[in-house]
């Protein structure tokens, strides 16, 4: 249980980075947080030639609540430059979901971070590092990609941003090409009248879950369900969305704003998903909770619009 | 000839450097090239929570982390948890008080976590007990005892500070 030998590099900056990260290619791994990597090494999973350990690199542990409120309106893949959150490639676990001004731009990242492992691995652990390691049973791949999220990927050869839709490829496979370094993710803005959970259900708690959930569900302006988007872990190779949009519409069909009918909609999921089994659950299983939590998220979604929608002074402009 | 590295910490207050390979785990410079072995190790892959220590006040698994990342920065390990005097601290006492230990095993880890909990947190809830420790192992206490050691550590650090 320890690390094989490596080739260990510290760089101060950036530059001196994607240098190191150049020159050895698919032979170096990025050392962030390392709660996913050191784990790795330490079992011999990984054995990289050289390690790149960016914690000396000034600059990269960034919070930021970027753009304006025009941009957050703009449709889920054209929002790369709206209003949201910008998190830093050395921005822990724990900065995030402390943060007012993120719970207040997106409350989908406080409330996901709340399921990541323990508070102590959080406190080392992060969010960008989750989301490079790309483990498909992990909570925020699946939150970026609900968001409609982007990565930012910086090499020697120069900057590029990646759609949450192409940035998962594979079970613990990104879109990161050899010699790049995620440098920061960007979580859209929660648009007005709309509303997030996640609920997740594991073995233990803070273990991986078995099957997660991250919801978003719209208003319109008669406060009534418009919209559904749900983001799924655990079932699938990468993470997985379903936009549930038409049943958002047949769950408020004939009903009072506030009165949404969720009931239903676990079946309808059911027969979308094909999990894979494996020693800690069936597929039948990961199905079944997959649709019963759908149901749990997509309720507690609404509620929660509908509250930001009836009380917006207190959650549009806390201070950021 | 595997490349080492000098590395230059500052543990419980105190200046250290030691020599070693960057492959080196934190809880390892700690344990073999400090000789400090009150740091515990179970699990090395994070999972038990017996190797947290503070770094920089904050704790962490010092199983999860290279010694060459620490590089300068500051480490408290359960032996620098103590007054000067040896003095055992109000965290300490509470689970000497409650039997919140049999083996001991788990116990360094638990004292470091419920140091820095208690400090951002100074009268924490059963709820908020029980999510700042779920990250620590214990095969043998079921736990109880160790939560009743916690508000006690809670209650003993507000009459200090009182």
């Amino acid at each position: 249980m320890k690390p094989p030998p490596f080739a260990y590099h510290a760089p101060a900056t950036l530059a001196e980075a994607l240098d190191v990260l150049a020159a050895h290619g698919a032979d170096a791994k990025v050392l962030a947080g390392g709660q996913s990597l050191i784990p790795l090494l330490n079992m011999r999973l990984a054995e990289p030639g050289h390690i790149v350990d960016i914690n000396r690199v000034a600059g990269l542990d960034g919070v930021r609540i970027v753009g304006s409120e025009e941009d957050a309106q703009a449709p889920p893949g054209g929002r790369t430059g709206g209003k949201g959150v910008r998190v830093g490639a050395l921005a822990r676990h724990a900065a995030v979901e402390r943060s007012a001004g993120v719970a207040a731009v997106q409350p989908l990242l406080p409330a996901a971070l709340r399921h990541v492992a323990h508070p102590v691995i959080r406190n080392r652990g992060t969010v960008v590092g989750s989301l490079a390691h790309a483990d498909p049973a992990a909570e925020l791949p699946a939150v970026l990609a609900v968001l409609g999220g982007t990565v930012e990927a910086v090499s020697a050869a120069g900057r590029r941003t990646i759609p949450a839709a192409d940035f998962f490829t594979g079970p613990l496979e990104s879109a990161l090409r050899p010699g790049e370094l995620a440098e920061a993710a960007f979580f859209p803005a929660l648009p007005p009248r709309t509303g997030v959970a996640f609920t997740e259900t594991s073995r233990r708690h803070g273990d991986y879950a078995l099957a997660g959930v991250a919801a978003v569900v719209g208003l319109d302006e008669d406060l009534r369900v418009s919209t559904a988007r749900v983001g799924y872990l655990g079932v699938a190779a990468t993470p997985l969305v379903l936009d549930l949009t038409p049943r958002a519409r047949q769950a408020q069909d004939g009903r009072p704003p506030g009165a949404a009918d969720w009931s239903g909609v676990a079946g309808y999921v059911r027969d979308h998903l094909d999990p894979e089994p494996d020693i800690h659950a069936g597929a039948d299983y990961r199905r079944h909770l997959a649709g019963v939590l759908t149901e749990r998220a997509l309720r507690a979604a609404t509620a929660d619009a509908l509250d930001r929608a009836q009380t917006p002074g207190v959650h549009d402009e806390a201070e950021w | 000839m595997e490349e080492t590295f000098e590395i230059e910490l500052t543990v419980n207050g105190v200046h250290r450097t030691a020599r070693a390979p960057a492959r080196r785990l934190l809880s390892d410079l700690l344990r073999h090239d400090l000789g400090l072995t009150g740091t515990h190790v179970g699990c090395e892959h994070g999972v038990c929570g017996c190797c947290t220590v503070l770094l920089d006040g904050e704790p962490v698994r010092s199983c999860l982390m290279l010694a060459v990342t620490a590089d300068g920065h500051e480490i408290t390990t359960v032996e620098g948890l103590a007054g000067r005097d040896g003095t055992p601290s109000p965290v300490q006492r509470a689970f000497q008080e409650c039997h919140g230990l049999q083996c001991g095993y788990c116990t360094p880890g638990f004292l470091c976590t419920v140091t820095a909990l208690l400090r951002d947190n100074p009268r924490p809830t059963d709820e908020e007990v029980l999510e700042g420790i779920s990250g620590n192992l214990c095969r043998c206490t079921g736990y109880q005892n160790i939560v009743a050691s916690v508000h006690r550590a809670a209650e003993l650090l507000a009459e200090e500070a009182r």
